[in-house]
């Protein structure tokens, strides 16, 4: 376990690397220059002269330089550089924003769960009656309602009929724990619905190969009752699959806050990321963008490292 | 159906490809109902997108202030937004938008997978193995936040979108294209074809891209729902297409939503035209992976 450990956080130092590259180049390379834009789009270009923008920037000296000194000032001192608007660290920013993405994050997840693993469970045993048709109709649906029209249903509907909108001020988790839940429901309910679809669907593919196996059918003639065959025997075993999906929709969830903390202005790396483009902050663009990718990958290792706890067979190696 | 007719009287003439397409189509409806929905579906989105000029009854951006915030009406079938535009017509005009970018988004990304994709799997060794850490890295981030970074160097508008959402999709889309050609490079009609000492260019070109047809088809279809579904999204953030251009991600953002407190109906046409063309060409999709390339029944 700890050797495959290792070798799996070796083997992330390449995809790393690259990831790095992308968010440089990405932010950098493309055309039209940074600081003309920068001179014609903000008003930084009055305060400061070309040079000491390009400086600031680190732009007047060659790429590789500017690659390994963003890079080495992030590996070393986890220096992210400054924000350009405020001045201050982009990693403090960082690191204020990003529990609240976080936790609508892991909120929608736990929606998409409680929503998907039951419908997909009841749509397997009732493979084609009306129960498997209506959920897989309602997965299919949700698959194509975007997001963000949800959201804003949601937004003006509510108002228009009753009145109610939702609080714009953000309440922290600290200062009133229920009023920050109740805040983010919305949010994570319309993300969590749009992420079960796939979930769903892929909870009733493995739950139906799983259940014409031959242990099934041993296990329901030594009289195991039939929730104990599913929960016991079935669903552990088709749960699999199921938890790397979770892994791999990890960018879509990310994605998707990024949307629903725009709608409903809810202060997440989502919404500083938009309001670094507004303002074409580039060192907060670059930190958000690197720090998500990072996270991703982490979320990917923890749902490979996660398998030996769901399926004693797989052995790390 | 005209293609119907004509199928009997000129036979002989009509080109297999032709034949071999009507034949296909029947099978859909008859096996796939659910994806022929999704087909007639797309043939609408398509044929709006294409005829928006004959179909709509107002100008892309005819502005009428008498008429601002209309309820719909039979004069103005969705009613009309706070410049007096009538919101059909702008619907027409944006399934073109969404007609272009979709497909031109789709088309770009697909070459962008099948030449990434047939690289790496082919060549395999060293190369594969450079390639697709890129692509692991490039599929760590989320679509969006690539995208959002991008736009912030480039700027919003129509092709820059298409680019980047040709090149976003096109470089997670290649991971698929690999899976196929290495499952092709290893059958006996490749080996056999290089034993008689075919160029590698004739191979690939001759035999392993005719091979791969039935995945890269299928990623086409779901792509061009994805990237019209992310432009979309885009426009919504106000990054995608900048108005006055009718996109409908648009529609649902900025100035359109602070009127929609007094004009409901405004939230809605956008956001079920996106719903329902989505919808079909995800259902399309579907069956078309199911009839071309069972592999992939239950991938997505």
């Amino acid at each position: 376990m700890r050797a495959y450990l290792v070798r799996r956080l070796l083997a992330l130092i390449p995809t790393l690397f690259f990831a790095s590259l992308i968010v440089f180049s990405t932010v950098r390379l493309l055309p039209g220059d940074v600081i003309d834009q920068m001179i014609a789009q903000n008003d930084i270009g009055s305060k400061a002269s070309r040079e000491a923008l390009e400086a600031a920037l680190g732009l007047d000296k060659p790429m590789m330089t500017q690659y390994f000194s963003w890079i080495g000032a992030i590996l070393l001192h986890g220096d992210f550089g400054n924000s350009l608007w405020q001045q201050s660290p982009v990693l403090d920013e960082l690191l204020a924003r990003m529990p609240v993405t976080f936790e609508l994050g892991a909120m929608a997840l736990v929606v998409a769960l409680v929503v998907a693993i039951p419908i997909g469970i009841i749509s397997a045993m009732k493979q084609d009656g009306w129960a498997d048709y209506l959920g897989r109709s309602f997965s299919i649906l949700m698959l194509s309602v975007p997001g963000f029209w949800m959201g804003t249903i949601v937004m003006v509907f509510p108002a228009i009929w009753w009145g109610i909108s939702p609080e714009v001020r953000y309440i922290s988790f600290r200062e009133d724990p229920l009023g920050n839940l109740a805040q983010l429901a919305i949010p994570a309910v319309i993300l969590g619905t749009a992420l079960s679809a796939i979930t769903m669907r892929m909870t009733r593919t493995m739950m139906l190969e799983v259940l014409r196996q031959d242990y099934i059918r041993t296990a329901r003639a030594k009289g195991q009752t039939e929730r104990g065959v599913i929960l016991r025997h079935a669903l552990r075993n088709a749960l699999i699959p199921v938890v790397t999906l979770i892994g791999l929709q990890a960018p879509i969830l990310i994605g998707g806050a990024v949307i629903m903390e725009q709608i409903f202005v809810i202060p997440g790396m989502g919404l500083l990321l938009l309001e670094a483009v507004s303002r074409r902050d580039y060192p907060v663009i670059t930190g958000v963008f690197l720090l998500v990718g990072v996270v991703v990958m982490l979320i990917n290792l923890i749902v490979d490292l996660s398998y030996g706890l769901l399926d004693p067979k797989v052995r790390y190696r | 159906m005209s293609a119907h007719s004509t199928s009997v009287s000129a036979k002989a003439a009509l080109p297999a490809a032709v034949n071999r397409a009507l034949r296909g189509v029947v099978r859909l409806f008859r096996e796939k109902p659910l994806g022929a929905i999704g087909a007639v579906i797309v043939v609408v989105f398509l044929f709006c997108g294409i005829f928006a000029d004959w179909l709509a009854p107002y100008g892309i951006n005819q502005i009428s202030p008498v008429n601002r915030l209309k309820p719909p009406s039979e004069r103005f079938w969705f009613g009309t937004d706070h410049l007096g535009r009538d919101m059909f017509s702008r619907i027409l005009y944006g399934a073109r938008l969404s007609v272009i970018i979709g497909l031109a988004g789709a088309t770009l990304a697909t070459f962008i997978s099948i030449t990434l994709g047939v690289v790496s799997g082919y060549f395999g060794g060293k190369v594969d193995m450079i390639v697709q850490r890129l692509v692991d890295a490039w599929m760590s981030f989320p679509e969006l936040v690539i995208l959002i970074a991008v736009v912030s160097v480039v700027g919003p508008g129509m092709y820059q979108i298409i680019v980047i959402l040709g090149m976003t999709f096109g470089i997670g889309g290649s991971r698929i294209i690999r899976g196929a050609v290495v499952s092709v490079r290893e059958t006996m009609y490749i080996h056999s074809t290089q034993s008689m000492g075919a160029s590698t260019w004739r191979v690939l070109w001759r035999h392993i891209l005719p091979n791969i047809m039935p995945p890269v088809l299928v990623l086409f279809s779901t792509r061009v729902g994805s990237v019209i579904l992310v432009e979309s999204g885009l426009s919504f953030l106000g990054l995608g297409v900048p108005p006055p251009a009718p996109s409908w991600g648009g529609m649902l953002s900025g100035t359109g939503r602070t009127y929609m407190y007094l004009a409901p109906w405004l939230a809605f046409a956008p956001g079920l035209c996106l719903t329902f063309v989505v919808y079909g060409i995800n259902v399309f999709g579907d069956a078309l992976r199911d009839l071309l390339d069972p592999r992939m029944r239950g991938s997505r």
